[in-house]
């Protein structure tokens, strides 16, 4: 998974797809997980860094991550 | 200590002008009603729950007295059953000195109960049964005839166990708004209401002693009020001068608006109901400057209901999932549906989370549990990204919603009341299975099956 290579994403979470002229905002743990894909984590990895900096159930951040790709599918921000 | 987890959102901008009503709303939470922090209570009292503020009452009654008294001589409210009979509700009015007023012979007996005296309940509405007239008659109350089959009823129910009858009329009347209510009451404009007052006075078992009204609900201009009070004061000096008899009192009704927003409304109710001394003003300056004579000034009731106990009423609950609409937009399913929240059919109410939440609002359809497709709670509004399990508040919710709450597919929860010393009581148990089961009977050829 990877975010499409000319998205820039700017520290504070702002998103930017220059080939469309869209703006988009994320929050905290949007800009979290969206820089930890940057990173080159896999879906794995992101929840299980979730778990270890939140605590709880990983069936709740499955949940939340799935829904959060599933959006940014839909703005066209993922690599297919 | 773990941070707080925020369901992750991503927002697309839309560049342009800002809406026409200008930046999107900030949500503040609202953690505590009266110092008391509402997520202890949901984990006490069980979720949803509906949290009464006993301060907030007493408070607005005080203001609502205030604005009448300072205007005029002889005020005396009466507290609407129908609004909440919830007991611990009615009595804290009962203790700020309201009377009571009833609209059945249910809502009449429970005022009994409580311990209200005859002469202090006001009787309206259409539907009294004759055991309904004839003990309203002997306990001395105020009965409020609505037709002229009622008239009748109880003069024949006087004559018969000579017995006499303190009555007034209920009068309905142009007050230039509409939807006119002419459905309740006798008109003033047809004759209707002069002509029932005739009969009255002809009838020596019935005591005319006053003149209502109730001009609507949810009234936005305190001018119409103007209007009724100077067609009842009309009535009031024509009986004086034909009769010589004196109106004891005249009773303006409910209907004052409280500051909810209507559904679909441009402006928020915030800004637009008229406030307790507008109200005041115009009734009293109608009532004062009428031709009734200065020593028969007669004794003005109020009935509020809505704009007394609405803010004082909370419902809280807890977010039961969320998805996503065919048209991209979200949908988050709260355990407080339109059983609970009747009052959503009218009213865009105002949700706010316990707690703050980060992140980007998002335009969103709130409904209810229901398995029913009318359970929605707010159409669209923007909204913060709630997840499944945390909480919210629905303010204003304390007028109607404890009478008119539906039992469907589910149990009514329990509801607590703070206290002026901050301190929660439940004034009503939740239900179980046995409070709906316990009316019921089952043939004796229908208590076996076997599958």
């Amino acid at each position: 998974m990877k975010i499409r290579s000319n998205i820039a994403v700017s520290e504070s979470g702002f998103v930017f797809d220059p080939s469309t002229g869209e703006s988009f905002t994320l929050n905290k743990t949007g800009q979290e997980i969206i820089s930890l894909v940057k990173q080159g984590m896999d879906y794995e990895q992101i929840l299980n860094s979730l778990l270890a900096n939140y605590g709880g159930e990983k069936p709740l951040y499955e949940r939340y991550l799935v829904e959060f790709f599933e959006e940014l599918r839909n703005f066209n921000l993922l690599e297919e | 200590m773990n941070q707080q987890f925020e369901r992750p959102t991503i927002k697309k901008l839309n560049p342009g002008m800002p809406s026409k009503h200008g930046m999107a709303p900030s949500f503040k939470p609202l953690s505590a009603i009266d110092g008391v922090d509402v997520e202890s209570m949901l984990a006490q009292y069980g979720s949803p729950l509906y949290i009464y503020s006993e301060q907030t009452i007493r408070r607005t009654v005080k203001q609502l007295k205030q604005a009448f008294q300072m205007r005029y001589p002889k005020v005396q409210l009466a507290w609407s059953y129908k609004t909440n009979y919830l007991s611990a509700v009615c009595r804290i009015f009962h203790q700020e000195g309201s009377w009571a007023e009833v609209v059945s012979g249910f809502e009449y007996q429970k005022a009994i109960d409580m311990g209200i005296s005859g002469e202090h309940i006001l009787f309206n509405g259409p539907d009294k049964s004759e055991a309904d007239l004839e003990l309203a008659a002997r306990n001395g109350s105020f009965i409020h005839i609505d037709h002229f089959d009622e008239l009748f009823t109880l003069a024949q129910i006087c004559e018969k166990n000579n017995i006499e009858a303190n009555v007034a009329i209920r009068v309905n009347m142009d007050i230039g708004i509409y939807p006119r209510w002419d459905r309740f009451g006798f008109n003033y404009e047809n004759g209707e209401a002069w002509e029932a007052l005739n009969r009255i006075m002809l009838n020596p078992k019935l005591n005319l002693v006053g003149l209502h009204t109730h001009i609507g609900t949810y009234m936005m201009t305190a001018d119409a009020y103007r209007i009724a009070a100077l067609k009842l004061t009309d009535l009031a000096v024509n009986v004086d001068k034909k009769y010589g008899h004196a109106i004891k009192y005249i009773d303006m009704g409910g209907g004052f608006a409280s500051k909810n927003t209507l559904r679909g409304a441009y402006l928020s109710g915030e800004d637009t109901t008229p406030s307790f001394d507008e109200y005041a003003e115009a009734i009293t300056t109608a009532i004062i400057s009428s031709q009734i004579k200065p020593a028969n000034m007669p004794l003005l009731i109020l009935e509020t209901g809505r704009a007394l106990i609405d803010d004082a009423g909370y419902i809280a609950g807890t977010v039961l999932a969320n998805k996503r609409l065919s048209d991209g937009n979200r949908a988050t399913i709260l355990d407080v549906g339109v059983n609970l929240l009747f009052t959503a059919f009218w009213y865009d109410h105002k949700i706010q989370p316990t707690r703050y939440i980060a992140g980007n609002q998002e335009e969103t359809t709130l409904y209810g549990p229901l398995c029913m497709n009318i359970d929605v709670i707010r159409y669209s509004m923007q909204f913060p990204p709630l997840k499944r399990g945390d909480h919210f508040v629905i303010s204003r919710v304390g007028a109607y919603n404890n009478t008119q709450w539906l039992q469907f597919i589910t149990l009514r929860p329990n509801v607590v009341l703070i206290d002026t010393n901050g301190q929660a009581n439940v004034i009503r148990n939740a239900e179980n299975l046995d409070s709906i089961t316990m009316h019921e009977e089952v043939p004796e050829h229908l208590k076996n099956f076997n599958l």
